[in-house]
C-alpha cells in the first residue's frame, strides 16, 4: 500500500489525476447534476483558453524563463485583429482571424525574444515591462471601445457545436468546436518538446544554460522560438476567447496570467526550468478550471473562489517542494553511504 | 531570472571589486546607478516643469504628489527587501488589503457613527495594532512557506496573494467597508507642519530601512543571503531565520501600507490597488534592485519612485491617458535595463583595453631590460 502511495506521489501526473478524480467524486456526491454530458462540455469549453495559454507557459518555464506578458499579447492581437476584420467587413471563416492574430502574437513575442536574448535581460522583468507596454499601447493608441458585434466568421465558430444534448433548463448544449483548437495545440507542442532536437534544446537550456551552450546548442535560436511560439499561441487563444464570449474587449484577459502560471506549476513544471510535461500542465489547468467552476455547483458562494484557488496553489506547490526536498535528501544520503 | 553579466557586474561593484562602478565626488562616494537615477529624476522634473510651469511647479501639485506615492513607496520597500534575498513578495497588496479590512471592520463595529470621546483613541490604537499584526502574521506565513517548506518565493507568494485577497473577499463579500473616525483619517490626509502624514511615514520607513540594510548585522545577512545562499550558510548565517525575518518585515510594511490606504481613501476593499504588485516590482527594478538578489539601495528606490511620480503627474497635466502612462512605465523599465546592460558592456570593454595596455607596457619594460 505504501509502495502504491510512493508511486502516486512520485509520478506527478498520476497524483494530479487522482486529485481531479477525487474532486469530481466529491462534487458529484454533493450535486448529482455534475455527472452530465452538459457539464463536461461546459468544463471543456472553459478549459480551452487557459489550456492554450498553459501549453505556451509550459514551454517558457521548461526553457528556464517566465513570461507574464502573454495575456497582454493575447488581448492586443485579438483586439487588433477583430477591429481590422470588422473594418474591412470580412465575411470569411475564423481561420484568417487565427492566422492574423497568431502572427501578431508571434511578432510581439519576437520583441520579448530580442530583449531577452540580445540584451541578456532577466525574463521576468522584460515580460513585466513589455506587458505594460503592450497593454498601454493597445488602450492608449488602438482603442478602448468594446466590440460587441464580432465578424461573422468568429460568431459562426462560436455557434458550432457537436453531439448536442438536452440540458435541464430545456435548451441544448453541445461540445464546442473550440475544444479542437486545444486538441490540436497539445499534440503539436508535445511533438516539439519530445520528438525534436529543438525540444531537447529547450529542456537542456532550462536544465543548465552553460552546459547547453557548451554542448553547442544555439541558445539564441531556442529562445527566439520559445517566445515567438508563446506569442503565437497567445494570439490564437485571444481569438478563441473573444469568439466564445462573443465580444472583443481590450480590457479582457490581462490579470489572469498568474493563475495560468500557477496551474502549469501545479502540473509539475518547475519555475527553475528544465522540468515539465504537456500532460501535467493540462491536468493542472483542468484542476483549476474544475475548482473555479464547481464551487457554485457545490453551493459555495462565489466570493470564496479566490481563497480556494490560493489554498490549492499553496497546497499543490507545497507538496511538490516537500517531495523534491525529500527525494533530494534521500539521494544525498545515498551518495554518502556509497 | 538567472543571473547574467549585468547582475554580476552590479554585485561586483557592491563589494568594491569593480572600481568603475563607483567614483568619488568630493568626500562622497557616489554609486553610478544612483547618479544615473538622479539625472533621470531631475530631467523628468525639468521637462515637466518647462512644459507646464503654472501647474507642475506649484505647491498644490507637490502637495498632491506627496499624498499619492507613499502607499506605493512603502509597498515597494517591502518588495525590495524580499528581492534583496533573491525572492519576491507578490502578496504585499493582498496583505495590505486584508490588514486594512480587518482594521476597518474593528473601527466600524466598535464605533458606529456618532460615538466619540475617550473610546475613539483606544479603538484607533486597536485598529492599527490589528493591521500591523495581520501584516506580521501574513508575512510570517510567507516566510514559513519559503524558508521551511521550500516553495519558490514567486509561487509561495502567488498562492498567498490569492489566499489573503480571498480571505478579504470572504470577510467583506466583495463590498467596501466604509466610515472611520475623523482622527484616523488624519493618518491618510493630515498635515504636520507642511508635511503630509503619509509622506512622513514613508520617509521614516525609508530612513529606517536604509539604516537597517547598511548598518546592522541583519542587513548584512540579507545581502549575503541574496548574493550567495550557500556561501552565507557556510559562513554561519541562519538562512531560514533571515528569510523568516525578511518576509515578516515585508508583511509588517504591507500592513502599514494598508493603514495608509484606508485612511487616505476612507474605504477598505479586497481588490484595491491590484496593479500595485507589478508596479512595486517595477519601482524596485528601476531603483537598481537586482532581481536575483544581493544588490539594491533604498536611495535608488526613492529616486525611482520620485521619477515615476513626476512622470505620472506631468502626464496628467499634459492630459495623457492613464494607459499611455502604463505604456511609458513599461518602456522606461526596459530602456533603463538596456542602458544598464550597454553601459556595463562598455565599461568591461574599456577595462579590458586598459588591462591590455598595461600588459603591453610591462612587456615593453621587460624588453627594455
Amino acid at each position: 500500500m505504501s509502495k502504491f502511495f510512493d508511486k502516486v506521489l512520485s509520478k506527478n501526473e498520476l497524483f494530479l489525476a487522482f486529485i481531479i478524480l477525487g474532486l469530481i467524486l466529491i462534487i458529484g456526491a454533493i450535486n448529482p447534476n455534475f455527472f452530465t454530458l452538459a457539464t463536461l462540455y461546459d468544463m471543456l469549453r472553459s478549459s480551452v483558453v487557459m489550456g492554450i495559454f498553459g501549453v505556451g507557459v509550459l514551454m517558457v518555464l521548461v526553457s528556464g524563463g517566465i513570461d507574464i506578458s502573454f495575456t497582454a499579447i493575447a488581448a492586443f492581437a485579438m483586439y487588433v485583429t477583430t477591429r481590422y476584420l470588422k473594418g474591412i467587413g470580412f465575411e470569411g471563416s475564423i481561420l484568417s482571424a487565427f492566422i492574423i492574430s497568431g502572427g501578431l502574437g508571434a511578432l510581439l513575442g519576437f520583441i520579448n525574444a530580442v530583449l531577452i536574448s540580445s540584451f541578456r535581460l532577466p525574463t521576468l522583468i522584460v515580460t513585466l515591462g513589455t506587458s505594460n507596454m503592450f497593454r498601454g499601447f493597445l488602450l492608449a493608441f488602438v482603442g478602448t471601445k468594446i466590440i460587441s458585434v464580432l465578424p461573422p466568421g468568429m460568431v459562426r465558430f462560436s455557434r458550432m457545436e457537436l453531439f448536442p444534448v438536452k440540458t435541464m433548463i430545456g435548451g441544448t448544449n453541445g461540445l464546442s468546436v473550440s475544444v479542437f483548437v486545444l486538441a490540436l495545440v497539445i499534440p503539436i507542442t508535445w511533438f516539439i518538446l519530445n520528438r525534436t532536437m529543438l525540444g531537447r534544446g529547450i529542456y537542456a537550456l532550462g536544465g543548465d544554460r552553460v552546459a547547453a551552450e557548451r554542448a553547442g546548442l544555439n541558445i539564441a535560436f531556442i529562445q527566439f522560438f520559445v517566445y515567438c511560439y508563446v506569442g503565437f499561441l497567445a494570439g490564437v487563444a485571444g481569438v478563441v476567447h473573444a469568439s466564445l464570449i462573443r465580444t472583443a474587449s481590450p480590457f479582457d484577459l490581462v490579470g489572469t496570467e498568474l493563475s495560468v502560471i500557477a496551474a502549469v506549476v501545479l502540473g509539475g513544471a518547475r519555475i527553475t526550468g528544465g522540468h515539465g510535461t504537456v500532460l501535467g500542465s493540462i491536468l493542472g489547468v483542468f484542476l483549476v478550471v474544475i475548482m473555479n467552476n464547481s464551487l457554485i455547483m457545490m453551493g459555495v458562494p462565489s466570493y470564496w473562489q479566490t481563497a480556494v484557488v490560493g489554498i490549492i496553489i499553496i497546497l499543490g506547490t507545497g507538496l511538490t517542494a516537500w517531495r523534491s526536498r525529500r527525494t533530494h535528501r534521500v539521494s544525498l544520503l545515498d551518495t554518502q553511504e556509497s | 531570472m538567472k543571473s547574467n553579466s549585468v547582475n554580476n557586474q552590479q554585485k561586483a561593484s557592491k563589494f568594491g571589486r569593480m572600481d568603475s562602478g563607483a567614483f568619488s565626488v568630493g568626500a562622497l562616494k557616489v554609486d553610478s546607478n544612483i547618479l544615473r537615477l538622479l539625472l533621470i529624476a531631475v530631467a523628468i522634473f525639468l521637462v515637466m516643469g518647462l512644459l507646464r510651469p503654472h501647474t507642475f511647479l506649484t505647491l498644490r501639485n507637490f502637495r498632491s504628489m506627496s499624498y499619492q506615492f507613499p502607499e506605493l513607496g512603502v509597498l515597494s520597500v517591502a518588495m525590495m527587501l524580499t528581492m534583496l534575498t533573491g525572492g519576491i513578495d507578490l502578496s504585499v497588496v493582498g496583505t495590505a488589503n486584508l490588514a486594512g479590512i480587518l482594521a476597518a471592520k474593528l473601527m466600524t463595529t466598535a464605533l458606529p457613527p456618532g460615538t466619540g470621546g475617550s473610546q475613539v483613541a483606544l479603538v484607533i490604537m486597536g485598529a492599527i495594532l490589528i493591521a500591523l499584526g495581520t501584516g506580521i502574521l501574513c508575512g510570517l506565513f510567507n516566510g514559513f512557506l519559503v524558508a521551511r517548506v521550500g516553495i519558490p518565493p514567486i509561487l509561495a507568494t502567488l498562492g498567498t496573494m490569492q489566499l489573503y485577497t480571498g480571505i478579504a473577499m470572504v470577510i467583506t463579500k466583495g463590498y467596501a467597508v466604509l466610515g472611520y473616525p475623523e482622527q484616523f483619517l488624519f493618518i491618510g490626509n493630515g498635515v504636520v507642519g507642511i508635511f503630509p502624514v503619509p509622506l512622513i511615514l514613508f520617509a521614516a520607513v525609508a530612513v529606517v530601512f536604509a539604516i537597517v540594510l547598511n548598518k546592522t548585522a541583519f542587513g548584512f545577512q540579507v545581502f549575503m543571503l541574496g548574493t550567495n545562499a550557500t556561501a552565507a550558510r557556510f559562513s554561519g548565517i541562519n538562512n531560514t531565520l533571515v528569510l523568516l525575518k525578511t518576509y515578516l518585515i515585508s508583511g509588517f510594511l504591507a500592513g502599514l501600507a494598508g493603514i495608509i490606504v484606508i485612511a487616505r481613501t476612507n474605504s477598505a476593499k479586497a481588490d484595491y490597488g491590484t496593479s500595485y504588485v507589478l508596479q512595486a516590482v517595477l519601482v524596485s527594478i528601476l531603483g537598481g534592485v537586482n532581481p536575483s538578489g544581493g544588490f539594491g539601495t533604498v536611495s535608488g528606490l526613492v529616486l525611482a519612485i520620485l521619477s515615476l511620480q513626476f512622470l505620472s503627474s506631468g502626464f496628467n497635466m499634459l492630459r495623457f491617458s492613464n494607459f499611455f502612462k502604463e505604456f511609458t512605465w513599461g518602456f522606461v523599465l526596459i530602456l533603463v535595463m538596456v542602458i544598464n546592460y550597454l553601459s556595463v558592456t562598455y565599461q568591461n570593454r574599456r577595462r579590458l583595453a586598459r588591462q591590455k595596455r598595461m600588459v603591453a607596457a610591462t612587456d615593453n619594460l621587460v624588453d627594455d631590460e
